[in-house]
């Protein structure tokens, strides 16, 4: 779907607030045609960073390019991109139309010119209903989607998304998840999404750039940032993950000889980032096979079970006080084991990953 | 059972509040009845009785009060009417001093609002109360320093004479400049407090949208920030209108004769031997007539623009 041709280039950019770094050299290509989610918890800089490729905050170091044009210098009026932002920022006193014809207006368009296309970005996001009404008259996700509307009538070569589902109620952002996307692919806009939501970066992302304390944890699909993460933070972010803390004695042909910090000892496959050391070991819950005690890598006792509908979680530890989530299916054929029932875990080959940190 | 005694609840409150409807707003009632409707009812009174040779009224019904604002029927009253614009020519007079001392305040008082509005909001109170300091000195001492201070020998001119600025003193006192920077001086606040709470409600973010959608500074300041303020503009300009239009403490200390405002002509007319209440309450309630005037058009504007 996405075509190699680069969009913006970022190019080590430092932001600093005073004595605060809020952004340390981040670096990061976002392609033309992809839908690229910069992802983080709050305070990690992909707000700041958006904001930079808008041009409202102006960066301390480093560039940014869009087309290959460093746009570092101009004002944001004269960048070709355009916002979502979280609480939408919808001229309170235009009606529907007039917000979405606003940007159009000011490239010069004449105004018969700017309201065809209004009400030609107004079907695409379903509203053509409503372009009368002013934005208090409109329900959340209706102003939302006057200002997808708003920021893609002048088809800007970027459209940055400032978390704006984030006002929306559950039901709603799952809707509004899929027709983001189906958008981003109609349009062949780059859409650049920032959210601390990783179930929405996960579900509409090309790419994902995960982000931490205004760095760059790691760049990769969807399923790369899950099942191959980099480091600890990148694990322990995206997704659940068991996290134990081991000394590899040594790693040969995919497996990894293990010892936990109590001392017991077991071996696993492992796709290995660290060599002999200290290290992380991060196994997703689902990623874990019941069977019987002594059959698998580790042997556990089950210390509780929680019911979630489609899955069953089960907490145990291991002998030594390590804890272990392990996620079953609830099939008709699961045997879920009782309280303090002891059982043995096998890991799935390529399932658990070795991090240095 | 279980589900009546809600029911009766509600419905045996609702009964208190119908029953007592009346009666709880009295108050309210009362004090609008005596401190507003009852003084226009008085004024409106006034203004269709016969003057008495010393100020005061007789009690009989007359239009003379209004047929010598708007008449002239020569010196003894015999010859056939024709408009007098003595006292239009004041009326017009003060509404355009009224509504150039309103522009001024909104030229100097939006930016003042503007930056107050930006700060910290620790600092922001600071700010506002040295915008009101002034005014915990008398409106009277305020104007008389005024003078003091504009007058040929006073600080503004020694001190122009000074730079070399100008060769002789300019005589300011007794102008329409005086009048205007005393009117300015006296209800600027009130120009700055509306806007100061239009421009802190003012979600930034709306800049940052027309910017993003290629408006420069001065197209977002005329196509997003003014109309988005203007409740609040327009709140702090019959504010500072009103009070000015009908103002005669500027006009009578900094203006002189030359520049005689409705304010002054109102209070001359209930003043010692020379007065005439019914003409002076008849002066009162054709400019009432006009501000409500202005006021009811510009509710029923708002009241379009808002739908």
């Amino acid at each position: 779907m996405a075509s190699t041709e680069i969009a913006v280039d970022i190019e080590n950019v430092v932001k600093r607030y005073g004595p605060v770094t809020a952004l340390h050299g981040v670096s990061l290509d976002i392609r033309a045609n992809e839908f690229f989610t910069l992802l983080g918890p709050s305070g990690c800089g992909k707000t700041t960073l958006l904001r930079c490729i808008a041009g409202f905050e102006d960066i301390t170091e480093g560039a940014i390019r869009l087309d290959g044009e460093d746009i570092g210098p101009l004002p944001p009026h004269r960048r070709p991109v355009n916002t979502v932002f979280q609480h939408y920022a919808l001229f309170p006193h235009m009606s529907v139309t007039e917000n979405v014809m606003f940007g159009l207006l000011r490239l010069g368009w004449t105004a018969s010119d700017a309201e065809r296309r209004a009400s030609q970005v107004l079907g695409l996001v379903q509203l053509s209903d409503f372009a009368a009404r002013r934005p208090g008259q409109l329900s959340g996700g209706q102003q939302q989607r006057v200002a997808l509307a708003r920021a893609l009538a002048p088809r800007p070569k970027v459209l940055l998304l400032d978390e704006p589902l984030s006002a929306l109620d559950l039901k709603l952002r799952q809707a509004v998840r899929v027709e983001l996307k189906a958008l981003q692919r109609e349009t062949g806009i780059a859409f650049v999404f920032v959210t601390h939501d990783q179930e929405e970066a996960l579900t509409m992302s090309d790419r994902i750039a995960v982000m931490s304390e205004g760095h760059v944890q790691q760049i990769g699909t969807p399923r790369e940032i899950y099942e191959a993460p980099l480091n600890r933070f990148v694990a322990d972010f995206i997704g659940e993950t068991n996290l134990l803390d081991v000394t590899v004695q040594a790693v040969n042909g995919g497996t990894a000889h293990l010892t936990l910090p109590g001392g017991h000892a077991f071996t696993c496959p492992a796709a290995a980032v660290a060599s002999a050391g200290q290290g992380h070991l991060s196994v997703r819950p689902e990623r874990i096979a019941l069977c019987a005690p002594g059959a698998g890598d580790l042997d556990v006792r089950v210390e509780d079970q929680v019911y979630l509908g489609t899955d069953i979680q089960l907490r145990t530890r291991v002998a030594d006080g390590e804890a272990m989530v392990v996620r079953i299916q609830n099939a008709e054929v699961t045997q879920i084991p009782e309280t303090g029932a002891s059982v043995g875990l096998k890991i799935e080959a390529g399932a658990a990953r070795l991090l240095a940190d | 059972m279980a589900g009546a005694a809600p029911d009766g609840a509600g419905a045996s409150r609702s009964e208190i509040y119908r029953g007592n409807g009346f009666r709880l707003m009295l108050p309210v009632w009362a004090f609008i009845g005596i401190f507003l409707l009852l003084p226009v009812v008085l004024m409106g009174v006034y203004s269709f009785l016969t003057k008495e040779f010393r100020g005061g009224v007789t009690w009989d019904f007359t239009l003379a009060a209004y047929d010598q604002f708007f008449f002239d029927r020569g010196l003894f009253g015999d010859e056939p009417p024709k408009i007098e614009w003595t006292y239009i020519g004041i009326f017009w007079r003060s509404i355009w001093q009224a509504g150039l001392a309103t522009l001024m305040c909104l030229l100097i008082g939006f930016p003042t609002a503007w930056f107050i509005a930006t700060r910290a909001p620790r600092a922001r109170s600071a700010w506002l109360f040295l915008v009101t300091i002034p005014y915990w000195v008398n409106l009277l001492i305020r104007t008389v320093s005024m003078k003091f201070l504009i007058r040929d020998n006073g600080p503004l001119n020694e001190f122009l004479l000074w730079t070399g600025a100008i060769s002789e003193p300019l005589s300011l006192v007794n102008t329409n400049f005086a009048v205007q920077l005393g009117l300015f001086y006296s209800y600027l606040p009130f120009m700055v407090l509306p806007i100061y709470a239009a421009v802190e409600r003012y979600d930034f973010a709306l800049s940052e949208a027309a910017a993003d959608l290629y408006a420069g500074a001065w197209t977002t300041l005329r196509l997003v920030i003014l109309p988005v303020v203007k409740p609040g503009i327009v709140a702090g300009s019959i504010l500072v209108f009103v009070p000015s239009l009908g103002a005669f403490l500027a006009p009578d200390l900094l203006g002189g004769a030359k520049t005689f405002m409705i304010g002054s002509l109102i209070e001359e007319q209930f003043k010692g031997s020379a007065g005439n209440w019914p003409f002076g309450a008849a002066a009162s309630m054709i400019l009432l007539t006009i501000v409500m005037g202005v006021l009811l058009i510009y509710a029923r504007n708002q009241t379009k623009g808002g739908r």
